[in-house]
């Protein structure tokens, strides 16, 4: 079809929902200016925001930076392909063991890095294993990890602007299939978002990134539950919709035949992932005290309920729908485009969604200190590099990142809910040494190498041939499950016990650290 | 960083471990495996229950501050380095 043709076939559209999300992007071009207002003017401000955040805010940009695409694009997707379990899997696990996590090593990082002036993780383990290789075989396994997260938010962004903008632009991004006919294609959303995510980064630092997500949290908590409301009310009403699927799909409202018993109880270890997110430690050293952290514990739970409840029960309405999607990626951007009536409202629900998509400031912000603080600095040499430097240095490597961030999302992988799940296994399989690093006494240098080493063994076998391999032969991912498991179970067993046998084998630490950190 | 507090604290602290380990373990519905009803007539069993669970979730966390929180871990913080925080100036 031609452009001429397709424009002259196309439906009216409106035009209101992308002014409204162009407006959210110039709220966040404001935001990052405010907090380049109150930036102090050095590197202990840029990349902690001087411990100054308090309760709120600290809860609302946690919960901001842990709520990505996965969340949103993500579990409406994978919920459009296997039901409601997807919640039970992934979000109420997240609930109790968040919150867990935010507690055994959120408040005692925060106290550790507060008194020994940390600015990243790759410091605390160097001191607390008295070993610089550590932290230099720490540093690209960390960076390696958060990239495809970072990715899976641009990929994310990408299709669901796709989904929700086709037919807009029937002449310019013209392409002949119906499902993304006249969209915004994925690289120039991309290209955008990482415009709009560099300006209040490079403006105000991890200060900028706080703001951003909490304004991200309050736009998409909102957002989700107005999506949930008004996609009802279109398919005749809650129970209308929910009795649709139970007439055309009935497989997807329970478990049975979705999800097995291993599977659920190991998925349980998935979540285990946030005590090792780089940039979730630098968003607890923003804390300005332990009791900050109370919020954070008591609501993280719930939010997580207001923002995948509404997600998952779009995701298997679709489905009830018959719904066509060039990729279930595009699902929620096509649900809220079709079944949203009121053009300045589905424009919020979308920005909202987009606002959740985009909250991958904060892994780029983490790359960015770490690339300083780990590598630059321990090279130049301590005082060698003040803190223009610094911050300097920092933007190169977030600017080096946010390019190959940007080629990577333009060959998306079928679900990003299934390439966030890897990544997070990744991240729990190094669970296991920063809970010895702060509880056990024992642990030794040598069992922090062998856990890290296992750790990669393990999960780059079972990645490779749980995504790489089908991908090259051009097969889609099954759910890669290892003898009825998550592949995280053998991930985290794997670096447990390397962890342990090897600790016990050889030498406990030096006096003067125990005392430093047990005293 | 010891933050194990006094008797009547570690006590408590144990408690609650107790209660979030029972907790956790209700995370697993077998009983609704196959249930495919609709509660209220819209909302899914197994979906119901975890909804209901996630906001256990936050009350149970909010227990565990009033009855178990850590309080002497923010003086830890708060002191120098090289220095001893008043809780540990006790400790043996």
């Amino acid at each position: 079809m031609s452009p001429q043709a397709a424009q002259a076939a196309a439906p009216a559209v409106s035009y209101l929902p992308l002014y409204v999300i162009g407006a959210y992007m110039l709220v966040l071009i404001g935001l990052g200016l405010a907090s380049m207002r109150s930036f102090r003017g050095t590197s202990k401000d840029y990349f902690t925001a001087s411990h100054s955040v308090g309760p709120v805010l600290l809860l609302l940009s946690v919960f901001g930076t842990t709520m990505t695409a996965f969340a949103m694009v993500g579990s409406t997707a994978k919920s459009f392909e296997q039901g409601i379990g997807v919640y039970t899997l992934m979000a109420s696990s997240s609930g109790i063991v968040h919150s867990l996590v935010f507690f055994l090593v959120g408040i005692k990082l925060w106290a550790i890095g507060k008194r020994y002036g940390f600015v990243t993780q790759v410091q605390f383990f160097r001191d607390r294993f008295e070993s610089s290789a550590l932290g230099t075989l720490l540093f690209p396994i960390l960076v390696l990890l958060v990239i495809p997260y970072v990715v899976t938010g641009f990929i994310g962004a990408g299709t669901f602007v796709q989904g929700a903008t086709r037919g807009m632009f029937p002449g310019t991004f013209a392409t002949g299939v119906p499902a993304s006919n006249g969209a915004i294609p994925p690289w120039l959303t991309v290209l955008v978002v990482c415009f709009v995510v560099l300006f209040y980064i490079f403006q105000g630092g991890v200060r900028g990134a706080v703001w951003a997500n909490a304004f991200q949290t309050i736009m998409f908590l909102v957002a989700g539950m107005a999506a949930l409301w008004m996609i009802a009310r279109s398919l005749g009403g809650l129970d209308a919709a929910s009795n649709a699927v139970l007439a055309k799909r009935p497989e997807l409202l329970a478990r049975e035949g979705q999800i097995g018993h291993g599977e659920f109880l190991t998925y349980m270890l998935v979540p285990l992932s946030v005590g090792m997110f780089p940039h979730l430690f630098q968003n607890w050293l923003t804390a300005k005290d332990a009791r900050s952290f109370r919020t954070v514990l008591i609501f993280h739970p719930i939010f997580i309920l207001f923002v995948w409840m509404p997600c998952v029960l779009i995701g298997v309405w679709a489905a009830g729908q018959a719904l066509q999607a060039p990729s279930s990626n595009a699902v929620l951007g096509i649900m809220t485009t079709k079944y949203v009536g009121n053009a300045v409202v589905r424009g919020l629900v979308q920005a909202g969604t987009i606002a959740a998509i985009m909250s991958m400031d904060s892994q780029i912000m983490a790359l960015g200190t770490m690339f300083t603080e780990d590598v630059v600095v321990p090279l130049a040499g301590k005082g060698m590099l003040g803190d223009r430097g610094r911050v300097l240095w920092s933007r190169g490597f977030i600017l080096g990142i946010m390019a190959v961030s940007y080629w990577l999302a333009l060959y998306p992988p079928p679900n990003v809910f299934d390439l966030g799940v890897w990544c997070f296994s990744g991240f729990s399989g190094l669970f296991p040494l920063v809970l010895a690093a702060i509880y056990w006494k024992r642990v030794t240098t040598a069992g922090a190498f062998a856990s890290i080493v296992a750790m990669l063994g393990v999960w780059g076998v079972l990645f490779y041939r749980g995504l790489i391999k089908p991908a090259m032969e051009g097969a889609r991912p099954e759910e890669p499950l290892v003898l009825g498991l998550m592949p995280v179970a053998w991930v985290v067993l794997a670096s447990a016990a390397a962890l342990v046998v090897v600790s016990l084998a050889t030498r406990p630490p030096s006096e003067s650290t125990l005392k430093k950190y047990f005293a | 960083m010891d933050s194990t507090g006094g008797a009547p604290g570690a006590s408590r602290r144990r408690w609650m471990w107790i209660a979030v380990a029972v907790f956790a373990f209700l995370h697993w519905d077998f009983w609704l495996w196959d249930d495919r009803s609709l509660w209220f007539g819209f909302l899914p069993a197994g979906l119901g229950y975890h909804a209901l669970y996630s906001v256990a979730a936050g009350l149970l966390w909010m227990l565990y501050i009033r009855v178990a929180w850590p309080a002497e871990i923010e003086e830890w913080a708060r002191t120098p380095p090289g220095e001893r925080a008043p809780s540990e100036r006790n400790a043996p």
